[in-house]
């Protein structure tokens, strides 16, 4: 392992911004904190580009240990920080996507009043993705997990005033920690078995053993509840339900925590174990499950949102549910590839959203636009560009990530290829969809509005929106560098490019069949993906801009079907009804009512009792009144005596 | 000669006296001389002994505690004028500022 001592500055430096920030903002001028919350994320950006420069695939992976941490008995764990190509694309992809969100946010956040708290959070967030990233042993990751999570549910409820905020991130961060404890029993297992918590260790120790074929073994047991953490952080079924909430955070926070970086730490947990996963053929089935039946389930809700980051929202769970699948089959470099290029598209889309409802003033209903693409021309195009790239038409980048995904999943299972691809298409048509009824047709909003407080949360109170208006340049900029990388980011999976960088880390020990006499049957499957694509985009042509009226028609003859779709599948009303009230109600009559209240504090209060009621007896003893004190003395003296004397009849 | 269980019967009956009146008065003079009752009570089984066993300790004892109560009729009696110039009364119940 190669020594590089910049390594620990990476997450260090945006630490650092969010200390100066957060202890000095309040009454620092806004230029200053803008110049903090800029200049750190971007000095870990040039210095992350640096190490991305200097990277030599024969001296990874790199190393740097900081300090010691925690020496017991066998165990020992230490905050030190690991680079080999896998952490260099998440590093990249974090500090560069996350370096352009946080330039769009001074635009974005430029009138709320809490300006210092907002980059405060970002780069504190920053940090802690950064020490996932670069950790070298699960205990460090998960504290930059918790983190990321802990950001997440501070920028979540940023505008805490507002009660469904406070609550989304409430709910982000309790559906999280259920699969926290997954992840964290997952750990104990790997502390048991392997002694170690350190990746190389623990994959050293791995390695030798054989394929769990047959039954679950412990390797297993680790993959799944590995899985389950996963699960939680990524948004996949059962846990997805906080990310949709999530989008009553800021939209650069959407943009960056819940849908280019923080939600797919889950696959990148998942790709950085593939050592055990490879192993547990059985949890690798389990993550392609669920990752196959998120991305349908998910797309399918997409169809029928109409609050425009929502319909992002389920995009990115469905998009994340490939990256499973992907991982699932064995494929986790065509994860992390969709991974990245998944970064550039959706944190594009997420933040031409964000210019969207910047332009109109806050609306974020698609029913109350359209027609934006002669207001709002760059912003159109750029998401016209994102549009294109995840719908998987070539050559932008999502075609690539996509195409190489479902081409391993047919290897796998052409089942898999089956609803990848029918997903692929219900993508193509919801994404469509959302183009359409935002820029196509007239415009249906508000046209005057003088006090423009269509939401006054977001602070753009003071525009007067007469008309949708472009957003200012400091926005477009990041807007057009995420464009142009969701053009060509695809590129580098030319010729399995891509999978050839990571090959030092996934590949090795298991040969993955690249079979290249069944060349054919891959452009076939990708003509057919890019089929699918164009199909999505001429239904959604048909449905929304041509003939307009039919969407109605069709969601009345659906019925009931549609209102369980547009109604999420009534998911979080199960959840309700299932868990959340008998907890609630077994919380308040049993453990409250019962336990804490009948129990505790009644033991407590009658021994208090007990004691006051046993003093005010005794007390009397001690009346101060000597003759009382007399007569117990005769009295006691009396007794002696009486007892005396009896003694003495006795002998 | 008078048997010892007479002069013991007489000491206890003049102790319990003692007692009694002990407990039962309310002037405070009453209470001292009640002590002083007590006292001769006890004076009484001392000689009572001493003369019963021909040793003179007994005697002895009975002039230290006639001393005693001296001493202490003394100073007690100082302390009831006291009182009594201060708070008018002699009725101890009445004298009760220490109390609770």
């Amino acid at each position: 392992m190669t020594q590089n001592p910049y390594l620990w500055l990476i997450p260090t430096l945006p630490l650092a911004g969010a200390a100066i920030n957060g202890f000095l903002g309040r009454r620092s001028s806004k230029t200053a904190v803008t110049t903090i919350a800029l200049a750190f994320p971007g000095l870990a950006f040039a210095l992350a580009l640096k190490i991305a420069l200097g990277f030599s695939s024969a001296a990874a992976p790199y190393g740097f240990e900081l300090a010691k941490w925690i020496r017991s008995g066998p165990l020992s764990v230490d905050f030190a920080f690991y680079l080999d190509q896998l952490s260099l694309v998440m590093l990249l992809v974090v500090t560069g996507v996350g370096f352009l969100i946080h330039i769009y946010s001074i635009g974005y956040m430029a009138d709320d009043p809490s300006y210092y708290r907002f980059f405060t959070y970002l780069n504190l967030f920053m940090f802690f993705m950064l020490t996932l990233v670069l950790a070298n042993n699960y205990l460090l990751m998960f504290i930059g997990w918790e983190g990321v999570g802990l950001a997440s549910y501070l920028l979540i409820g940023f505008w805490f005033t507002k009660d469904s905020a406070a609550s989304a991130g409430k709910k982000a961060f309790i559906v999280n920690r259920i699969g926290d404890f997954g992840f964290l029993i997952g750990l104990f297992l790997i502390i048991q078995h392997f002694g170690s918590l350190n990746f190389a260790d623990v994959f050293s120790k791995v390695t030798p053993l054989s394929v769990e074929t047959s039954g679950a073994g412990v390797l297993t047991v680790i993959g799944i509840l590995l899985m389950v953490g996963a699960c939680g952080k990524s948004a996949q079924i059962p846990l997805y339900v906080w990310l949709p909430d999530a989008m009553e955070g800021p939209t650069p926070v959407s943009a960056l925590i819940h849908a280019a970086t923080m939600v797919t730490a889950g696959v990148y947990m998942v790709a950085r174990s593939h050592v055990i996963f490879e192993r547990a053929p059985m949890a690798l089935t389990v993550v392609a499950i669920i990752g196959t039946l998120t991305a349908l389930f998910a797309a399918t809700i997409g169809i029928t949102q109409t609050d425009i980051k929502k319909v992002l929202a389920y995009s990115t769970v469905s998009q994340l549910g490939y990256m499973f699948l992907a991982c699932g089959v064995g494929a986790f470099s065509a994860g992390i590839f969709h991974l990245m290029t998944h970064a550039f598209f959706k944190g594009l889309l997420f933040l031409g959203a964000g210019s969207v409802i910047h332009a109109v003033g806050g609306e974020q209903d698609m029913r109350k636009m359209g027609g934006l693409r002669t207001y709002i021309p760059t912003t159109f195009t750029v998401m016209l560009i994102a549009t294109t790239a995840i719908a998987g038409i070539p050559p932008l980048a999502g075609f690539w990530s996509k195409d190489e995904i479902l081409w391993k999943a047919f290897e796998a299972n052409p089942v898999y290829w089956v609803i990848g691809a029918l997903t692929a298409f219900i993508t193509s048509f919801y994404m469509f969809r959302l183009l359409f009824m935002t820029f196509w047709g007239d415009y249906k909003g508000i046209q005057v509005d003088d006090h423009g407080h269509a939401h006054s949360a977001h602070g753009h109170g003071d525009h007067g929106h007469g008309e949708p208006h472009e957003s200012p340049m400091v926005m477009l900029a990041p807007l057009m560098v995420l464009a142009l990388l969701s053009l060509v980011g695809g590129l580098v999976g030319i010729h399995h490019g891509f999978e050839h960088f990571l090959e030092p880390v996934f590949g090795g020990e298991f040969p993955k069949a690249v079979s290249e006499g069944s060349g054919n049957t891959e452009w076939l499957l990708m003509g057919i993906s890019v089929l699918f694509a164009f199909a999505g985009l001429g239904l959604a042509y048909i449905l929304y801009v041509s003939k307009a009226y039919l969407p109605e028609k069709i969601a009345a003859s659906l019925g009931s079907f549609y209102d369980a779709v547009l109604n999420k599948y009534y998911v979080d009303e199960i959840y309700a009804k299932l868990f959340v009230k008998p907890l609630v109600d077994g919380s308040n009559s049993i453990l409250w009512q019962g336990v804490d209240r009948k129990v505790i504090d009644d033991t407590v209060n009658n021994a208090a009792d007990g004691a006051r009621q046993v003093s005010d007896e005794v007390r009397h003893m001690q009346s101060g009144n000597l003759r009382s004190y007399a007569g117990w003395i005769a009295a006691g003296a009396a007794v002696v005596i009486a007892y005396m004397i009896w003694k003495g009849i006795g002998q | 000669m008078v048997p010892l269980s007479y002069y013991l019967v007489l000491s206890g009956i003049l102790f319990a006296c003692g007692v009694t009146g002990f407990l039962i008065k309310r002037n405070i003079i009453t209470i001292f001389m009640s002590i002083e009752l007590m006292l001769n009570g006890v004076n009484l089984s001392f000689v009572a002994f001493a003369a019963h066993w021909h040793v003179l300790s007994g005697q002895v004892f009975v002039f230290f505690v006639m001393v005693v109560a001296a001493a202490e009729a003394a100073v007690g009696l100082a302390i009831i004028i006291a009182v009594y110039r201060t708070r008018e009364t002699l009725n101890v119940d009445q004298v009760n500022l220490l109390k609770l």
